[in-house]
């Protein structure tokens, strides 16, 4: 799994009318434990930059839709 | 004073007519957490707030304007072909009724854009606080919307500026971090 990824896990009721959701996830991205960014940390090509919206690798994290399909050379 | 590039910051590509889409997407060009609301509160914080980060507020600011470009083209290509039916099958009635297919600064329920949602202290740490939150629940927002979309073109531009979100959050911090600075820090005259 994405280590920028938490779980956790709620309380699930004998009477819940929904079908219950055991474990829940979200988000903690890179930025939340880089303080102030060091100097030389690695890069992304020019190209591979545009595309990836940062040109420090560190601070990718894309997301995506567990439902959706992974398209032109994109991996999470 | 600004200068502007006709072209959009990352290729805005959508591969099915999907206005429903359209209609979660205003969220983000018109709500409170949207590009707009971000880009006015950055570009207005920067009269009161120390010289060292003001040039960060300029810029970050401005790139939300090109985020707000490319949000809109999304909404646009979504609905431009669209039938006033397929409109009104999508909830998209109660604003073609109001607007045809015209843009709208309101969030996704329809509520139309108000200045309250940003706020100016004049305090810099409360301001840059604000400015970390505003990234942090932008950056929901999209997660919330790629998790509804089937459009791999289109959450690919949503990716995009989900990440932006992520770089602008980090260099609010460090701009805190920064502000911070002067303190225990010894100061050689």
């Amino acid at each position: 799994m994405n280590k920028f990824l938490r779980t956790y896990h709620p309380y699930v009721s004998p009477f819940d009318p929904c079908k219950p959701i055991l474990e829940k996830t979200y988000s903690t991205p890179p930025n939340l434990f880089m303080g102030f960014q060091p100097p030389n940390l690695p890069q992304f090509s020019p190209q591979e930059a545009l595309r990836a919206g940062t040109l420090w690798k560190a601070f990718y994290d894309p997301w995506f839709n567990p439902f959706e399909k992974p398209k032109r050379g994109e991996t999470s | 004073m600004w200068f502007y590039e006709k072209k959009l910051q990352y290729p805005v590509r959508v591969s099915t007519c999907n206005p429903t889409l359209a209609k979660f997407l205003i969220e983000q060009y018109g709500g409170a957490d949207g590009e707009l609301a971000a880009a006015l509160r950055y570009l207005n914080q920067r009269y009161t707030i120390p010289d060292k980060v003001i040039g960060l507020l300029t810029d970050i600011g401005t790139e939300e304007f090109a985020h707000l470009e490319m949000i809109a083209t999304m909404v646009y290509k979504l609905t431009k072909d669209a039938t006033p039916e397929q409109l009104k099958a999508a909830g998209l009635g109660d604003h073609y009724a109001d607007h045809d297919k015209a843009l709208f600064y309101h969030n996704a329920a329809g509520v139309p854009f108000t200045a309250a949602y940003i706020q100016a202290k004049g305090d810099p740490i409360a301001d840059l606080y604000e400015d970390i939150a505003a990234e942090e629940k932008a950056r929901a927002t999209y997660q919330w919307i790629i998790n509804m979309s089937d459009d791999p073109d289109l959450n690919d531009g949503l990716r995009f500026l989900r990440e932006r979100e992520i770089i602008h959050s980090q260099r609010f911090r460090e701009a805190v971090e920064i502000l911070k600075e002067e303190q225990g820090k010894k100061k050689i005259f």
